[in-house]
């Protein structure tokens, strides 16, 4: 390669940002978001290196998928906004994918997140089955893009009924595999605790919470929503707080669920309000826009300079704290 | 104390540097030749620099991705190939164009005797990248690069600010016959440039990475790829070397070899 090559270096172990997620050790509870830069090996790997504790892949579909034509994500002032498509290679493109960053990953202690949808529970067990022989770590349901309506109706996480139906389907593959399988719920329900419940009590072992909220901005000089799906997901700063309500909720109704909390994180304190709603581990996606590749480098420094001044000694001490 | 030891790798582009597309008027269009015109905006950009780019949208058609060849006032100059370019080039003076921007990183390079090679709507960027830099006190030599007499365009500016252009087309029918890099090989052998910057085509760039490996001289080449998000989240940039064009590109260092060292 011609160009300057990128010194890989590893963050440094450190024992104040060590977790575990459903039996996962992470070493550090900082998770790249699906859909983030996550449609390579190569880049899963340079999540890795810019400071990812895991690494969510890119959500697959039982077939491959173009996704929608530009615009597809912008920063409308206050978060951004994004309907991408879920744009993806298909399961079996997607095993091959993971396969590769499993190999690149090595040595990097960094954690594998796979990420599948579907239009049914059967194409999502289908999804599964082909992923998981790449073996990764842990294996995300994404039953809540708000993007895709057209092609495949109402979310699966928008009732109980649809998240528990999912979750049925995928455990006897995520059983087999011995991959614990995580949910991905949405933010805009009126009883999302219950929606988590019931998915993990179909077989679900966590929750991801949550996936990008509803949204549209329209352009008044064409009077035109800007995206080409013309509603999309609202991410960043905007929707932190209602993050940290759902992460709270979901941590009311399950107790003792591993959850990865997402949903604006962009600094230090950000990822500490999250796991004093009840957050597991912390996922990251739009601020590696906001802050910059490297983004989740800088969360981890600065979540390490807050607990080195409040005298914590491990994430245990924050997470939950919001519930005492 | 931080745990993570990882130096910032990636330093963000200056300024503001997106937000939602926004509505910015034609104020002149130029036609540089039979396939290319030249779009001046209303607006001008004073934090972007060359080798930046915008996404321009038209609404119900698309959103692509355009280097600028100029800020005050904003210019781009677009090659009508395909759905979206073809949809600009009906665009008239006084109608809208939609773009946010500026995107990822231009140029830096600190040669004193920059050679800038522009091929196609190159010439452009180029063009504003030569002022930028003879303004500086820099001493730039250009060669552009087209397949005829008529794919060439824009030798102007570099006839008023006195600096030297070589033009190279594939059937001889202007300047030189044959590609760019034979001017380029022989500029660089002879020592007449120190550093090179190139606008233009895939082959093209890859040509100038082998000759500027092979001379040992500092070099920036600016890539292209399909562009989603253009802010670095959604992957679809990504160079063959791994780089996320519309954040760390899209102009890219070659590795002189003396650097590698
Ligand atoms: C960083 C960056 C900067 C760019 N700067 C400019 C610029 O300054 N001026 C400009 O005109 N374009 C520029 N482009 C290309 C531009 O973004 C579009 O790709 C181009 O206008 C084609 O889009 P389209 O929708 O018109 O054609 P499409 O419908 O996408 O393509 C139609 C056909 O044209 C071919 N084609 C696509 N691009 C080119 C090309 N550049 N030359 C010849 N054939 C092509 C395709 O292979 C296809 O067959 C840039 C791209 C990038 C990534
Ligand atoms: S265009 Fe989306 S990451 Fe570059």
């Amino acid at each position: 390669m011609g160009y300057t090559c990128r010194t890989i270096t590893y963050p440094r172990e450190d024992a104040l940002l060590t977790t575990s997620l459903a039996g996962v050790p992470l070493r550090n509870p900082l998770v790249l978001a699906s859909g983030i830069i996550g449609t390579s090996a190569t880049l899963l790997r340079r999540a890795a290196t810019l400071g990812a504790g895991a690494v969510t892949a890119k959500s697959a579909g039982p077939v491959p998928r173009i996704g929608h034509v530009n615009p597809i994500c912008f920063d409308w002032g206050e978060g951004l906004i994004n309907a991408v498509g879920l744009p993806n290679p298909g399961a079996a493109h997607e095993a091959a994918l993971l396969a590769e960053a499993r190999e690149l990953l090595q040595g990097s202690e960094t954690a594998l997140i796979a990420s599948i949808f579907a239009g049914t529970p059967d194409e999502f067990a289908q999804s599964a089955e082909t992923v998981l022989r790449a073996k990764p770590d842990i294996l995300e349901v994404n039953i809540s893009c708000p993007n895709v309506h057209d092609d495949f109706g109402e979310p699966f996480a928008a009732s109980c009924a649809g998240a528990a139906s999912v979750a049925a389907a995928v455990k006897p593959v995520c059983d087999a595999a011995g991959v614990p399988m995580f949910i991905k719920v949405a933010p805009n329900v009126p009883n999302i605790g219950r929606i988590a419940a019931d998915a993990i009590a179909a077989g679900g072992v966590g929750i991801t919470a949550i996936n990008t909220m509803p949204g549209m901005v329209i352009d008044i000089e064409s009077g035109r929503p800007i995206l080409t799906n013309r509603s999309g997901g609202v991410s960043g700063p905007a929707i932190k707080p209602i993050a940290v309500r759902a992460i709270y909720e979901i941590r009311q109704t399950l107790p003792d669920v591993p959850i990865i909390g997402t949903g604006g994180v962009n600094t230090g304190a950000d990822a500490i309000e999250l796991l004093m709603a009840g957050a597991t581990a912390v996922g990251v996606g739009s601020a590696l826009y906001y802050r910059g590749l490297d983004a989740m480098t800088q969360i981890g420094e600065e979540m390490v300079a807050w607990m080195q001044a409040h005298g914590v000694r491990q994430l245990s001490e924050v997470q939950n704290r919001a519930h005492q | 104390m931080p745990t993570n030891s990882l130096p910032r790798l990636i330093p963000r582009p200056e300024g503001a540097f997106a937000a939602a597309p926004r509505p910015v008027r034609i104020a002149r269009i130029v036609q540089e030749n039979y396939r290319i015109r030249s779009y001046l905006l209303a607006e001008t950009m004073p934090h972007a620099y060359p080798g930046q780019f915008v996404m321009a949208w038209l609404p119900g058609i698309g959103e692509k991705p355009f280097s600028m060849a100029g800020n005050a006032p904003i210019k781009l100059t677009l090659a009508a190939v395909g759905k979206f370019s073809e949809a600009v080039h009906t665009l008239d003076e006084g109608e809208t164009l939609w773009i946010r921007g500026p995107f990822g990183r231009g140029f830096s390079i600190e040669g004193e005797r920059p050679l800038l090679v522009g091929g196609g709507y190159g010439a452009a960027p180029i063009a504003w990248l030569a002022e930028t830099l003879w303004r500086r006190g820099k001493q730039p030599v250009v060669v552009l690069g087209g397949r005829t007499a008529d794919d060439i365009f824009g030798t102007e500016p570099f006839d008023r600010m006195g600096i030297p252009v070589v033009v190279t087309t594939e059937d001889g029918s202007q300047g030189e016959a044959g590609r760019v890099t034979a001017p380029v090989e022989r500029l660089l052998a002879t020592e007449v440039a120190d550093s090179l910057c190139a606008v233009g085509p895939h082959g093209m760039l890859k040509a100038l990475e082998a000759a500027a490996l092979a001379h040992r001289i500092p070099a920036q080449l600016s890539w292209e790829a399909f562009m989603g998000c253009a802010i670095g989240l959604c992957g679809m940039c990504e160079h063959e070397d791994g780089s996320l064009l519309c954040v760390e590109g899209p102009v890219l260092d070659v590795a002189t070899r003396n650097e590698m060292r």
